[in-house]
């Protein structure tokens, strides 16, 4: 399993948008994504899930995944929070 | 006659019947079933018709709306086909054995909560979201449709609130324009209102009545009122400003989506001139191919202190998204003279006028200038944006500032974030220097905007506000047109396009006149892109010369 912290930017917070792309993005790959934020976590089945946890700008979330393109996808995810969150 | 009040999310006025528009009540029963997996695949089917319904609804808003008003509809069908939803549902069948639209029902519920016990305005107002999806499967597994008004005439329509699919389902030839007691001026009905171009009312205290069914009612977008049953003299006002209005509309819809194109087959853009984001909705009602200044400067004036980078981000950024991929002419901070901001601490002038303003605090200061050029430059990567800078009057000046995008596109490639690596340059002509030396202007830019208003004032030496002088103003003087004739001709040399973004570009009786100097843009507010589009399109470019003597 592979995971990192990413404090969100965005002053909206995780909302629908970038969820929704960041989903899509997800479903490209096999390997199970959690999303965590204090002691709430959520596996990444959809973009209720993620918004659920209600993360606002400052805050910091923990993704982490388990599977076979585990790194890669991390990878890629990381990359668009960083352009997008 | 009775007068209501409440808030205008969008001008216009409309007369006709009041329409109580109810929401067919989803009364879902809980049933329970003995073959689960049946329920399930009824779910299933229901949910993939939702979702078809949902990619139509957005194509179909796309058309009316534009791409960033249709978005809601594509977050809706990640929501209807989200997994934890999903899982939920099929749970609640499989554990309680009961039928899906109750299961469907409960899950809706569920989710609903959860964001309206969160403490974020944003989060909250999804709740309403969740239910309009939730009420979406449940009229799929019903077989039924939502959000018709049964009339034979355009009406008003009244209700408690409107969810983003009763509005963009319902007949648009039925509607004059919505009255809602609930909802809120970001909400979006009200966004989809204003660009459906409909009178719109909210937060209004309207009983829902059956008695108000069918009342004869006026619409004042313009003062946010209700009259019903209104009296002669007050008919006899709105029917004027009425036909005031038709009479706009009739302009739009008919040149709605033609282009720019003169008889002869010269093209033209028609962009807008905005400066606030909240002109966005404007920008694309009035059919504009992009925009042509977005003056930035209202985020500095609106502020008690330096905006930050991720501040000025998030704006550009929404303008870019919104835009899709129409261009998006940022233009720097351009502050001084007549607009002052108190924390840039800028020195008491004899001539502000010819100050420190615009460009030359940029140079003066290069954080501040590199701060609004990183945000401009993070946003570049969501659309098209092109960045203009205002009063140059040297080549040095442009080399200078290249010299500084330059830079801050390093210190971005250093840190990994992505921007737009051939985003476009260009700068104002609004100096009489810069007309002198706009050929070697445009070798360094790709393209000039010509700011009319500070040319005029700089070229006649007349300060506009002064009433005083008005005997000797002439908008029309021909050493400023000789001037604009110079400019687009260096500019082309150059290899640079050109356009007009100052008050002049909307002067329609010049407009045969700038398409025969060879202007490849003008940039105009919103409301005037229609009737410049009219005159392009009823011009012969050619037979204009000629009449004139240039060929």
């Amino acid at each position: 399993m592979v995971s990192f912290d990413y404090t969100i930017k965005d002053v909206h917070g995780i909302h629908a948008r970038p969820a929704t792309e960041l989903f899509k993005l997800t479903k490209n790959y096999e390997s199970v994504v959690k999303v965590k934020k204090g002691d709430k976590e959520v596996a990444f089945k959809g973009v209720m899930g993620i918004m659920s946890l209600g993360a606002k700008q400052n805050d910091t979330v923990t993704l982490s995944f388990e599977g076979t393109d585990e790194e890669a996808e991390m990878e890629e995810v990381k990359k668009f929070m960083e352009e997008n969150l | 006659m009775i007068v209501l009040e409440g808030k205008a999310v969008f001008e216009g006025i409309a007369i006709g019947k009041l329409y109580v528009y109810k929401k067919k009540e989803q009364t879902v029963k809980r049933e329970k079933i003995s073959d689960s997996a049946a329920e399930i695949r009824r779910y299933e089917a229901a949910k993939d018709l939702a979702i078809e319904q949902l990619q139509a609804l957005h194509a179909k808003a796309v058309k009316e709306v534009g791409e960033a008003g249709a978005e809601i509809f594509e977050a809706h069908q990640f929501m209807v086909d989200d997994g934890d939803y999903i899982d939920s549902v099929k749970n609640i069948i499989e554990t309680e054995s009961v039928n899906a639209e109750y299961a469907v029902a409960q899950t809706g519920d569920i989710f609903h909560n959860m964001f309206s016990e969160m403490d974020d305005e944003y989060f909250k107002g999804r709740a309403t979201d969740v239910k309009d999806i939730t009420e979406r499967i449940i009229n799929c597994l019903k077989g039924g449709s939502s959000g018709n008004i049964d009339s034979d005439e355009p009406v008003i329509v009244v209700a408690d609130d409107l969810a983003p699919s009763e509005t963009v389902q319902m007949d648009k030839e039925k509607i004059l324009s919505f009255v809602t007691v609930h909802g809120s001026a970001n909400s979006h009905t009200s966004i989809l209102a204003k660009t459906m171009n409909i009178p719109a009312i909210i937060g209004c205290d309207i009983p829902l009545t059956k008695e108000l069914h069918g009342k004869y009612a006026i619409v004042d977008g313009f003062e946010g009122k209700v009259y019903i049953d209104p009296a002669q003299d007050v008919l006899e006002e709105k029917k004027k400003l009425l036909q005031k209005e038709l009479d706009k509309k009739e302009l739009l819809e008919q040149l709605k989506g033609k282009e720019n194109i003169t008889l002869d087959g010269q093209h033209i853009n028609l962009y807008a001139n905005i400066g606030n984001t909240k002109d966005l909705g404007l920008v694309l009602q009035n059919d504009a191919g992009g925009i042509g200044l977005f003056r930035s400067e209202f985020i500095y004036l609106g502020s008690d202190d330096y905006p930050t980078e991720e501040e000025q981000f998030a704006i550009y950024k929404q303008v870019a998204q919104a835009m899709a991929e129409k261009k998006v002419i940022i233009r720097t901070l351009d502050i001084g003279a007549d607009k002052q901001a108190d924390y840039f601490n800028l020195p008491k002038e004899e001539n502000p006028a010819m100050g420190l303003r615009a460009i030359r605090i940029c140079l003066t200061n290069p954080e501040i200038f590199k701060t609004q050029l990183r945000a401009i430059l993070r946003a570049s990567a969501y659309g098209n944006i092109s960045i203009m800078f205002p009063m140059i009057i040297s080549v040095d000046e442009v080399k200078k500032i290249k010299e500084i995008v330059s830079e801050v596109k390093k210190e971005l490639d250093e840190i990994g974030l992505p921007y737009d690596k051939d985003i476009e340059l260009g700068v104002m002509i609004e100096t009489p220097a810069a007309v002198m030396i706009a050929e070697e202007l445009a070798k360094e830019v790709d393209f000039f905007s010509v700011g009319t208003n500070d040319l005029t004032q700089y070229t006649l030496a007349i300060d506009r506000q002064n009433q005083s002088l008005d005997d000797f103003y002439d908008s029309h003087h021909p050493g400023l047109l000789r001037m604009l004739k110079m400019i687009v001709d260096g500019a082309h040399k150059g290899g640079a396009w050109a356009g007009i973004c100052g008050e002049l570009g909307s002067d329609l009786s010049l407009t045969k006149e700038f398409l025969a100097m060879g202007y490849d843009e003008l940039s105009v507010s919103p409301g005037r892109i229609l009737p410049l589009r009219k005159v392009v399109l009823e011009t012969d470019v050619s037979e204009y010369k000629k009449e004139k003597g240039y060929i």
